[in-house]
């Protein structure tokens, strides 16, 4: 059985309008859910298909609600790094994340492939998966939107500037994924039942983090309307195809 | 010395690559000085291009290690470039290879990284720390962010700042390059491509013209008008978040901050409301016309035109117009 290890963050999900704490250093989540990315959905769904998906996150103690979403549908660990993730920038994230491996590995509990989502939905930083392959000394697939595991390889699938390009990389490696190669599947119930009676692991970081190098968080100007409204129902057709051949699109 | 990785394609370097060094030069004004570009495995000449936009020198690295891509051994090339030019700041595209490439960088040399910036605030002297402003959350917020360690990496979100050639031309000068890259770094390499369809992402990203459809198509038989127009308008149809979650559409026809990102002339949205994550993917269009039912929903704010009503009944009407004009 391959033994995945898959990471997730918890993110605001920020569907609707979005404010700032009043320090400027987070945004403000009082007033919304938590998630993880979609690209976190597709990488715990492709663990779950290749064999026994550990999830990890480094996150507050509220994480435990991600992390259950990934136990409910089927995975079968999940460990907690406890720590308030603002402070930590994306190669503090991959140390910790890497002391976890490697203390998990002294102990007899190997990862044979890592995932991750190609970027967190709230830093962007696209940088965690990289920089935990040269922690470990892995080789490391960007983008992946497909991953299989035969004999000791991983095969991975993601879309290059040419065309659908092919990895094949020798195990133990990590590999980011990009939401879209496949569909997360939703907890049955008796998922969830189990998610909730799954131990956490939770462990303390190993170190002090070096910081993300945030100064602070502003929002983009609020750009007044200026919006002109060309006329309502199909009776707009007429001004529609008159500015769009103004525009020099519709012959 | 600020190094610029540039991206090429069939056309020479690519548009997002010359915002990067347009880019690249704002930073050079605040340092010390000239911009450079290092081009990695096969390359079309692009020195007079690059000069145009003023780069002094195109580095080339060439060998057997780079005839197929790895994100590793292409970043062993890009630190090979820097160490030797004493590069103070090295930048990429914010495109995926970019990132990846850059992400690579930042991790052999343990320096921080910036994606997807779009501006520069604070700093770039010799010592000082840079301060550059960069999206996150999709773009919805700003960040700023110090990068105190030499070299500072940072990639530039597309279409930041528009591509522009430098006020006096360069001639840039064409230095070839054949760094050693370590196994290790070749592990993760492609071992094949399929090329892509050509209905797939790339027409896309490239069309003048995209329409765009969302919730308000109803049902996965609700693309018949949006499809006509968009091929009435020889552009590309691309759709929300929620329609390929839904499995209305594929994939490869998403539009967002998890999908593709577009900037065409004309972006015609049809009833797709405009949440934060589709945002991500559409800004940056020309001109926007918005066609929704509800007058308040943000893509209905934030657009540059709009018609209110129903798509299943508005864009039938669009297609009848164009088709009776041209008759």
């Amino acid at each position: 059985m391959t033994n995945v290890l898959v990471c997730i963050k918890r993110v605001p999900d920020t569907a609707g309008e979005v404010l700032l704490t009043a320090d400027e250093q987070a945004l403000d989540a009082r007033f919304v859910g938590f998630t993880v990315s979609a690209h976190e959905n597709c990488a715990v769904e492709l663990a779950v298909r290749i064999g026994d998906a550990i999830v990890l996150s480094l996150g507050p103690t509220d994480t435990v609600e991600q992390l259950r979403g990934a136990l409910g549908v089927g995975a079968t660990a999940a460990v907690l790094i406890e720590a308030d993730p603002v402070g930590y920038g994306p190669a503090d994230v991959a140390r910790e994340i890497a002391a976890v491996v490697k203390a998990h590995e002294a102990e007899g509990r190997t990862y044979d492939l890592i995932l991750l989502g190609n970027d967190a939905a709230d830093t962007g930083d696209f940088q965690v998966g990289i920089r935990l392959a040269y922690e470990l000394g892995r080789p490391v697939v960007n983008g992946a939107r497909t991953v299989e595991v035969t004999g000791g390889i991983a095969t991975a699938h993601g879309d290059g500037i040419d065309g659908v390009e092919t990895f094949e990389v020798p195990l133990p490696a990590v590999v980011t994924v990009l939401e879209g190669g496949v569909e997360p599947r939703y907890p049955t119930i008796t998922g969830r039942m189990k998610a909730k009676k799954t131990p956490i692991e939770t462990v303390e970081p190993r170190q002090e983090p070096r910081g993300s190098g945030r100064v602070r968080l502003t929002l983009p100007p609020a750009q007044p309307s200026t919006v002109d409204v060309l006329g309502e129902g199909p009776d707009a057709a007429a001004a529609v195809v008159d500015l769009l051949q103004r525009l020099g699109v519709a012959r | 010395m600020i190094l610029v990785f540039v991206e090429t394609g069939a056309d020479g370097a690519t548009e997002v690559s010359l915002e990067t060094v347009t880019f690249a030069r704002s930073l050079a004004d605040r340092t010390t000085g000239p911009v450079h570009a290092v081009l990695v495995g096969a390359a079309p000449d692009v020195t007079g291009q690059l000069g145009a936009y003023g780069v002094a020198e195109v580095h080339h690295a060439t060998g057997d290690a780079f005839s197929a891509y790895a994100g590793a051994a292409w970043a062993a090339a890009v630190q090979a470039v820097a160490a030797e030019t004493g590069a103070d700041a090295v930048l990429a595209a914010g495109t995926p290879r970019g990132m990846e490439v850059l992400a690579h960088l930042a991790a052999r040399l343990d320096v921080a990284m910036a994606a997807n910036a779009v501006g520069v605030l604070e700093g770039g002297g010799e010592s000082d720390p840079l301060v550059v402003s960069r999206q996150v959350q999709g773009g919805a917020v700003l960040e700023e962010m110090r990068l105190p360690e030499r070299p500072a990496l940072l990639t530039v979100a597309g279409h930041a700042v528009e591509a522009s050639p430098a006020p006096a031309a360069s001639e840039a000068v064409l230095r070839e390059h054949s760094p050693e890259v370590a196994a290790a770094d070749l592990l993760a390499r492609v071992v094949s491509t399929e090329p892509a369809g050509p209905d797939e992402s790339g027409a896309l990203t490239s069309a003048r013209v995209v329409v765009g459809a969302g919730r308000g198509a109803g049902s996965a038989d609700g693309f018949d008008g949006v499809a006509e127009l968009a091929a009435l308008l020889d552009g590309a149809l691309g759709v929300s978040r929620v329609v390929t979650s839904l499995g209305w559409r594929p994939h490869h026809e998403q539009i967002g901050q998890t999908g593709s990102r577009i900037s065409p002339e004309v972006y015609i949205p049809c009833g797709i409301s405009g949440a934060i994550q589709h945002w991500a993917g559409c800004s940056s269009s020309k001109t926007i016309l918005a066609i929704n039912t509800d007058e308040n929903a943000p893509m209905v704010t934030k657009a540059t035109y709009a018609v209110i009503g129903d798509m299943a009944e508005v864009v039938p009407a669009i297609n009848a117009e164009i088709r009776r004009r041209r008759s």
